[in-house]
């Protein structure tokens, strides 16, 4: 009787399985993409090494003695001629760290700035803790309410026996996101109406909504900013005392505004009619309709663009430096203007960039998180 | 039935309540302009600030030293104005030709079955993106100062393009008369080829028959003019740079500016424009490609006559209204001083003159002039590409 045996198994060929064949598909699949892949390498080799170089491996880390549980670690702290010229020297950001985060706000006072930071990144944290809480949406409401106004006191004074800060005085990181924040806030409210008056069925409204709306949205920023720098004042009779921050939040206000108005419209039109006759049908009148029927429907489903059309702000409130404000990218030329420091200018750069580049991208990251949230199509 | 004709029906009319509101709106309108205009005549007055636009013909009195049309300080306000238009335009269409080019092979690279190329043409939009445009444009700027070698030292390219820290150096195309006759020749070669390939249309639509047309394309469009070119013996030559002392003389320059601002606004906007086009490809089912295939269409038939239709119709609109950001985008030339309209009509004619409400109008003009043109041509587009409902 034959004895059947079973053969031990063959394993793939080593090119169709792990790492090997995962090369194969993704990187040498054909000739061109051989080419490609090594034309990509040699590219990387070019500009990765000598960067990694220039910020960590050459760079200067030096940031002077410091002792954890005694132990003593560095030297005197480098300055900018033993820091050499061809690679970064960190201790620069390290000594100027509070210019570009707090700008000239008086250093004694700026615990009063880091009570504000703190209380936003609290807020983030309640916001998520919040989530299942029945009565969320108040809680969201009263602390979008108070966080500003908190906020305001806190880092301008002059009340609650605070010590007035002056806002020529406020400057860096802070002031970004001061002009970011209340541009957001106040220009929303704004963007919603003009995008109502623009939907509206009266002419005049809706003739003033969408005159602005187009005009704001054809012309640069820039010219906006320099209008209310140079123009504003003029609008009004003395006595009014302008100072240049407040220019500057109503310039980006009104701009930011027209921007938000077009997203909601966007939303607006997207509510099936259906919905508006329903309305209509049992009796509401336009203000019940729009904030109990319309408004919350058409501002969920423009949630994403919102939070698109905010990070465009947020990367816009780089241009007051051009009016003379002291914003964080302002800090650089400030900064290497030091005589101990100069011409430190390529550190502070990359510093705000990389500060920039990280607020920006995780908003957008959080943006495409929500589109994917709303998305109410069957791709997926 | 009884007509109500009580005030109470007549207050709760909604026609009535439409013209008072409507009435009230003018009215807040009209004030806030009757008292903004009056605030600002009373101001100017005060401030004894000029009105009106005589200061155009003022002399300007500063130089530029980017000009595309003949400049001295000698000229007038008004010939500033025309020069920062032109300049605008000028940075405005090299920027979209680079970004368009760009985001082209960025957007192409996106969808590359190459891994690491598709992960780097993502890395790139990631990183550019997510920087103002501002700290871009002041990050090359910097860096051209920075990095670029002294006159002396300058890169050179086949001894007739330098680059330095002043800028670039190319020739400059010195035009003789008889070169309008080339001009002439190249827009009627392009009628041309298009005669021939609406001919050939018409004969595939009739016959069936199908005709090759793009060689004879390229002949009549580059062919024809070559042909006149030498037939009227070269009226174009070049005038190259040539470093004389401590700079170069001749040629055409671009200054760092213009190379900061031309370099950050396409890597900038090429990150948008890629993504159009990504979407634009993905946005066509695979469905089309298979069904053009079993039609029996060929490879470069089936992505000229069914893929590409369907993925310029969602990639052209948000692609053109980058190019009118792009334009926006290049009045912040005014942080670093290239002369385009924004700087040296906005910026240093204002500090001069200081009638702000007349300049700044004049320079919103252009913005919107600008944006009502693409407007426009978003539209004629759109409804030239809108799906023809049956």
């Amino acid at each position: 009787m034959a004895v059947y045996k079973q053969q031990e198994l063959r394993k793939p060929p080593i090119s169709q399985v792990g790492i090997v064949r995962w090369l194969r598909v993704n990187l040498f699949s054909s000739k061109v993409n051989v080419g490609l892949t090594f034309a990509a390498l040699y590219m990387l080799y070019i500009l990765i090494p000598p960067l990694l170089n220039w910020m960590i491996f050459d760079a200067n880390f030096n940031f002077g003695e410091f002792s954890i549980f005694g132990f003593e670690f560095g030297e005197v702290m480098a300055t900018n001629t033993n820091c050499g010229r061809s690679a970064a020297c960190w201790p620069f950001i390290y000594e100027k760290f509070d210019m570009f985060v707090y700008g000239f706000y008086p250093r004694d006072l700026i615990w009063r700035v880091d009570i504000v930071f703190a209380m936003a990144a609290s807020l983030f944290v309640i916001v998520r803790l919040a989530r299942n809480y029945q009565h969320k949406n108040k809680v969201l409401l009263a602390m979008i309410i108070a966080f500003p106004v908190v906020s305001f006191y806190l880092i301008a004074g002059g009340s609650f026996g605070l010590e007035e800060v002056k806002t020529h005085q406020w400057g860096g990181l802070m002031l970004t996101l001061v002009i970011a924040s209340v541009g957001i806030i106040i220009s929303f409210p704004i963007g919603v109406l003009l995008a109502l008056g623009r939907q509206s069925n009266l002419r005049v409204i809706s003739f003033f909504s969408t005159i602005y709306i187009e005009f704001i949205r054809a012309v640069p920023l820039i010219t906006i900013l320099f209008m209310a720098s140079f123009v504003l004042p003029l609008f009004f009779t003395g006595g009014v005392d302008f100072d240049k921050l407040l220019r500057a939040l109503v310039a980006i206000t009104l701009f930011q505004a027209a921007y938000f108005a077009e997203v909601v419209r966007g939303g607006l039109q997207a509510i099936p009619t259906g919905q508006y006759e329903a309305a209509d049908a049992i009796g509401l009148n336009y203000v019940q309709k729009n904030a109990l029927i319309i408004l919350p429907q058409a501002l969920k489903i423009s949630i994403p663009n919102l939070v698109g059309s905010s990070i465009s702000l947020f990367k816009d409130t780089t241009l007051v430096l051009i009016i003379g404000l002291m914003d964080m990218l302002a800090m650089v030329n400030m900064t290497a203007n030091d005589i101990n420091w100069l011409g430190r200018e390529t550190e502070g750069f990359v510093f705000v960039t990389i500060t920039m580049w990280i607020f920006l991208y995780s908003m957008s990251r959080y943006s495409k998180k929500l589109e994917v949230r709303f998305s109410t199509d069957h791709k997926n | 039935m009884k007509k109500d004709n009580s005030l109470l029906s007549f207050i709760n009319n909604n026609e009535t309540r439409a013209i008072a509101f409507q009435v009230i709106t003018l009215l807040i309108i009209a004030f806030v302009f009757y008292s903004g205009i009056s605030n600002l005549m009373f101001n100017i007055e005060a401030r004894e600030i000029h009105t009106g636009f005589a200061f155009l013909s003022n002399r300007a009195g500063f130089d530029i030293n980017e000009s595309m049309i003949a400049y001295t300080p000698e000229h007038s306000n008004l010939r500033v104005f025309y020069v920062g238009l032109i300049n605008t335009l000028v940075i405005a269409v090299v920027g979209i030709i680079f970004a368009t080019i760009i985001g082209l092979i960025i957007g192409i690279a996106r969808l590359s079955n190459n891994w690491l190329i598709s992960k780097l043409a993502t890395g790139y939009i990631e990183l550019f993106r997510n920087i103002p445009i501002l700290i871009q444009i002041l990050i090359w700027y910097n860096m051209a100062l920075l990095t670029l070698p002294s006159p002396k030292g300058s890169f050179n390219f086949f001894d007739s393009i330098f680059i330095n820290k002043r800028g670039v150096y190319v020739p400059e195309p010195v035009i003789e008369t008889g070169f309008v006759w080339v001009l002439i020749a190249v827009v009627l070669g392009i009628v041309l080829a298009f005669l021939l390939k609406r001919h050939f249309k018409q004969k595939h639509d009739k016959t069936g028959v199908y005709t090759r047309t793009v060689g004879y394309s390229i002949g009549l469009i580059f062919g024809l003019p070559l042909v006149v070119f030498f037939l009227l013996g070269s009226p174009l030559h070049f005038d190259y740079p040539t470093l004389t002392g401590f700079n170069f003389q001749g040629g055409r320059t671009f200054s760092p500016e213009f190379l900061a601002l031309a370099v950050a606004l396409s890597v900038y906007t090429a990150t948008y424009i890629a993504e159009a086009i990504r979407s634009g490809i993905e946005a066509v089912d695979k469905g089309q490609k298979e069904a053009a295939a079993a039609l029996g269409l060929t490879q470069t038939q089936s992505l000229k006559l069914v893929v590409l239709p369907q993925a310029l119709r969602v990639a052209i609109p948000p692609t053109i209204n980058q190019y009118l950001n792009l334009t926006k985008n290049s009045s912040l030339a005014t942080a670093i001083g290239y002369p385009e309209l924004m700087s040296a009509f906005g910026g240093t004619v204002l500090n001069q003159v200081g009638q702000a409400v007349e300049i700044l109008g004049m320079t919103m003009a252009v913005y919107l002039v600008i944006s009502l043109f693409i407007s426009l041509l978003l539209n004629i587009v759109n409804k030239k590409m809108s799906i023809k409902g049956r």
